[in-house]
């Protein structure tokens, strides 16, 4: 590689997430933080061409019915069924089109179906609890699952997880990489969950929570929530201010 | 200008990442067999010493000429020369805390303004009691001279350094990641 290839490389940036819309790494209402968050402060990385590229993974990792949890075995799995949709966009309300979402979670009881899980709530021979879609050219994805449980946990005296479904984004670029996990509106258990509430700016917290939308059930058979994602944004500042940052 | 979204928070894979996010092929960067392949591989540890048994790693690199199958390479995508590469991997760790890749080195880098990139991966680590995920870089003990001239290990505390670098292994590489304690690794904000 000569330094003339290199020359007037114009690289996309993505924007700076600001402070509260993550959680902090040491949350100490959640236990497991305190000797699993690091102490250093993080070291600020300019974006290079590791940054703003990423693993464009497509088709060739779905099976036919990886987005519909209900009929991945013979049986129907026990629960309330639900459609869970929505549309995965960028800051600035670009469509991140053709990534990979994939979701896991408890099954009705709230159990998951994991050596580790060993609470005694039932687990259901119908259900995985596993599911993956790729988003269409306008950003949406749909699953079809059962509403899951909650779960007891041992953070705290009388801990229970309210419940909730786990969601894994790719999006375009290393940068706009997410984990989250999808709420469902009204829960009672909110107040006491250190995890849901580690995001401390509430209008943040609102975002993981779906919204019930009728307009989307299927009579005589699912309800529906939509819940949105929104990924990073790029800047519009041109790359060559990038190194005035540091 | 266009009013900006909100971005969705981060949460934790909380204990039970094992049942979504594992892949059979995740670990294989390159398919068994690619020549020059090695492992890559590690132990995540917690600030008290104890392996982290509930973590997850992924890693992102550029192929062996130093490009990315991607539209924002300003280069131009590319397809790599080598079959199979994906340039992905990831693995969950086992009930010993160890996490494994097998790839091949991946070529330098060039900057906008003329420099170089030593090779690098871009490591992400997920886990149970981790909020959000880390970020990290491996480099390599046998680039010594690519090492001293990147810039991103140049902005690291020389010695902090040390813990963005693998050392030798019989079958490739090891990196340890340690979440917190003395040797906590160097962890960036992208």
């Amino acid at each position: 590689m000569t330094t003339q290839d290199a020359r007037g490389l114009v690289l996309p940036r993505y924007r700076r997430d600001d402070v509260d819309a993550h959680p902090p790494l040491l949350s100490p209402g959640y236990k497991s933080t305190v000797a699993r968050a690091p102490r250093h402060p993080l070291i600020y990385l300019p974006q290079r061409l590791t940054e703003v590229t990423g693993p464009l993974l497509g088709e060739g990792r779905l099976g036919a019915l990886d987005h519909d949890l209900t009929r991945q075995h013979d049986g129907e799995p026990q629960g309330q069924r639900i459609i869970v949709h929505g549309r995965v966009r960028d800051g600035d309300g670009r469509p991140v089109p053709r990534t990979l979402v994939e979701i896991w979670q408890a099954n009705a009881a709230g159990r998951y179906r994991d050596a580790r899980d060993t609470w005694p709530a039932p687990l259901d021979p119908h259900f995985e609890g596993v599911g993956r879609a790729l988003t269409d050219d306008q950003g949406r994805y749909q699953f079809i699952t059962v509403q899951p449980g909650a779960y007891p946990w041992r953070n705290h005296d009388n801990a229970w997880r309210p419940a909730h479904i786990h969601f894994s984004l790719f999006g375009r670029a290393f940068t706009q990489r997410l984990v989250t996990q999808m709420y469902f509106p009204g829960d009672p258990l909110f107040f006491q969950d250190p995890i849901f509430n580690s995001v401390r700016d509430p209008k943040a917290r609102e975002r993981m929570i779906a919204r019930y939308d009728h307009a989307t059930t299927a009579p005589e058979w699912a309800l529906a929530y939509e819940f949105d994602i929104v990924l990073r944004g790029r800047e519009s500042t041109p790359f060559e201010d990038e190194d005035d940052d540091e | 200008m266009s009013e900006q979204l909100g971005v969705m928070p981060a949460q934790t894979v909380g204990p039970y990442l094992h049942i979504g996010l594992r892949w059979p092929d995740g670990p294989y960067v390159v398919p068994e067999g690619t020549p020059g392949a090695f492992w890559i591989r590690g132990r995540i540890v917690d600030g008290t010493g104890t392996p982290v048994v509930d973590a997850m790693v992924e890693s992102w690199q550029a192929d062996p000429d130093g490009r990315f199958d991607h539209p924002d390479d300003p280069r131009g995508a590319r397809q790599p020369a080598l079959a199979g590469f994906r340039g992905f991997g990831r693995s969950e760790t086992d009930g010993q805390g160890w996490y494994r890749l097998l790839t091949v080195k991946p070529g330098s880098l060039p900057e906008p303004d003329g420099g170089t990139e030593a090779p690098h991966l871009a490591l992400s680590v997920f886990g149970r009691g981790l909020l959000h995920r880390l970020v990290t870089r491996l480099y390599f003990p046998d680039e010594q001279a690519a090492n001293a001239a990147d810039p991103v290990l140049g902005s690291v505390d020389a010695d902090r350094r040390g813990t963005l670098l693998a050392s030798p292994a019989s079958d490739g590489f090891r990196f340890d990641i340690h979440l917190q304690g003395d040797h906590e690794t160097v962890f960036f904000a992208v």
